[in-house]
């Protein structure tokens, strides 16, 4: 299978005082004709990467490829065979709907006929005829994440690159913007999206990176990352009683292989299989147990077994 | 593929029309700015004040105020025009919005959107000059003396004034963020306009040699001056190879600092 985009040992290093390293050698293949998410919390440098393959932000050392094209020496070929939809509305505001599909495939090089075509197609397949002629700041924000793929979609891009296409969607229009996504991949098109929706990189993308503090922390199918990681489960408690005696009660029991004192109580990462819950909600019965929450297997869990953190935090 | 000249040229046209179609749509709002300061201009200084017997003494052989006045209104309807043609939408579209992004994903090198910018910025001077024209030459209460001694001067004059203001238009709007807006049109615009030799000719600026040597640094000087060359000879003015080479001069720098502040916004 070839590949689409191809990271070495990508670094990126924004100059200032404090300098900030937004990327500390990032390596990763996208096969082509996949939906390839990059997953991490804000900050972890899922921006960037797509910058550097976008040609809009530039590697301090490392090589990035794009459709076997090499990033700084390619970059206006890179631009004819991608469409990028930023994480912020860009549209035009000062244009219609209409007009910031027409005047991108005119800037693509398109003669007025073609555009002109090319423009009521994408409009139809969008679902946004009807919105023509609306300016940008009338639409909805999943109408205006819609139009800016239509938009990135219309000099018929090989690779899209979508940055936090669902964020601040409602469900409705996020399940959407899924099936467009698919729709696309469907067309042969390489699609590489980033997101911190952990349900998202899970249901959607056929291969993930999970990204943190510009490094790749695990790579694969979402499938192979949840059982490499071993069917774990994190099981949070909150309890009023002595944090120590209960860490010691917990920490030698079968099946609980992590445990980590979290503020008012302790999050355990223990097997999935079996019966460890109710164990160990036996053993806490004297520390005055107040809550609960286990957190099933996912990518959330590896994440969480990765960095001791949650995504969100 | 395309091959590379023919395709950047396609979507310089592209980028043309876009602007086109926004310029079209802002018509009115594009000529209300750009005639009021002239027509206030015209009506007080050569309307009013000569009726009621307030008479403004004229530097000597520049004929009436009128006169003065016709070439450094032109030039300064194209230096708002790049201002805020140019530099107000491209503040904007720089900052949080982000709206130019789409166009610097266009194929095409990072400096073919500054320059097509820069081009249009320039045509926008030029109707610009060619709206301000007829109120200038025709409002005033007293005598406007025009003559064209050479139409290429002409032509030559108002190609220079107004890719200056474009490229003053285009270093502005990649120099300034949107909440300093402001700020530029009191600590840029107002004293370019006013040391622009705008309402005197820079001859007569010989009384005040230190003011004389110190607006030289003011793009709208060379302006005012090549205007004055071309519309206006018979008003004292500067050589025309000097105006000719300092606008060429300041309109490159301009540019090319204003490319390269565009490039640093959109690339990091």
């Amino acid at each position: 299978m070839s590949v689409a985009v191809r990271l070495h040992n990508v670094h990126k290093t924004y100059p200032g005082t404090p300098s900030v390293v937004a990327l500390d050698g990032i390596s990763l293949e996208v096969p082509a004709g996949t939906i390839y998410g990059l997953l991490g919390p804000n900050g972890a440098g899922k921006t960037t990467s797509i910058g550097i393959c976008t040609t809009r932000v530039r590697a301090t050392s490392g090589t990035a490829e794009v459709a076997g094209l090499t990033l700084g020496r390619d970059d206006v070929d890179v631009r004819r065979r991608i469409g990028v939809a930023a994480q912020a509305i860009t549209l035009d505001r000062a244009c219609t709907v209409g007009e910031n599909l027409y005047y991108h495939c005119r800037y693509f090089g398109a003669n007025r006929a073609d555009a002109r075509e090319r423009t009521e197609e994408l409009l139809e397949r969008f679902r946004i005829a009807d919105r023509r002629d609306a300016l940008p700041i009338q639409l909805s924000g999943g109408l205006a994440q819609r139009t800016q793929v239509a938009r990135a979609m219309a000099h018929r891009p090989e690779i899209l690159f979508l940055d936090e296409p669902t964020a601040g969607l409602d469900p409705q229009s996020r399940l959407a913007l899924w099936d467009l996504v698919r729709g696309l991949r469907d067309d042969g098109i390489t699609v590489v999206l980033t997101t911190h929706y952990m349900e998202e990189a899970d249901r959607l993308c056929e291969r993930v990176a999970i990204v943190d503090h510009g490094k790749i922390l695990v790579e694969g199918t979402p499938e192979s990352i949840k059982r490499d990681a071993g069917g774990a489960s994190v099981v949070d408690v909150a309890f009023g009683g002595d944090a120590s005696a209960a860490q010691a009660a917990v920490t030698a029991m079968p099946g609980v292989r992590e445990v980590v004192p979290t503020a008012g109580g302790l999050r355990l990462v223990v097997d999935s299989e079996g019966s460890v819950v109710p164990s160990v909600v036996a053993a806490l019965s004297g520390y005055q147990l107040t809550d609960l929450k286990v957190t099933e297997p996912s990518l959330e869990t590896v994440f969480i077994r990765l960095t001791g953190r949650d995504i969100r935090e | 593929m395309n091959n590379p000249p023919t395709s950047i040229r396609a979507s310089v046209f592209g980028l043309w029309a876009r602007d086109f179609r926004v310029l079209r749509r802002e018509w009115l709002p594009f000529f209300l700015r750009t005639v009021m300061n002239p027509l206030l201009t015209v009506f007080v200084f050569t309307y009013v004040l000569p009726r009621s017997g307030q008479h403004l003494p004229v530097a000597a052989g520049a004929m009436t105020f009128a006169t003065v006045l016709l070439p450094g209104l032109v030039a300064v309807a194209m230096v708002f025009t790049g201002v805020s043609a140019v530099a107000l939408p491209l503040s904007i579209e720089l900052g949080a919005t982000r709206e130019i992004e789409d166009r610097v994903l266009a194929p095409v090198p990072l400096t073919t959107v500054p320059l097509a910018k820069v081009a249009f910025g320039a045509f926008q001077g030029m109707l610009a000059g060619a709206a301000v024209f007829p109120i200038v030459m025709l409002l005033p209460a007293t005598e406007v003396h025009v003559r064209v001694a050479s139409w290429p001067m002409l032509a030559l004059m108002l190609a220079l004034a107004s890719w200056t203001a474009a490229s003053l238009g285009l270093f502005l709007g990649t120099a300034v963020r949107p909440a300093q807006i402001g700020l530029m049109f009191a600590l840029v615009l107002t004293p370019i306009t006013f040391l622009g030799c705008v309402y005197y000719p820079w001859a007569s600026l010989g009384a005040i040699p230190w003011l004389q040597y110190g607006v030289l640094a003011n793009p709208l000087v060379y302006m005012s001056e090549g205007l004055r060359i071309a519309l206006t000879p018979d008003v004292p003015h500067m050589v025309p190879i000097a105006a000719i080479l300092m606008l060429a001069f300041l309109a490159t720098l301009l540019t090319t600092l204003g490319v390269r502040g565009f490039i640093r916004r959109v690339v990091a």
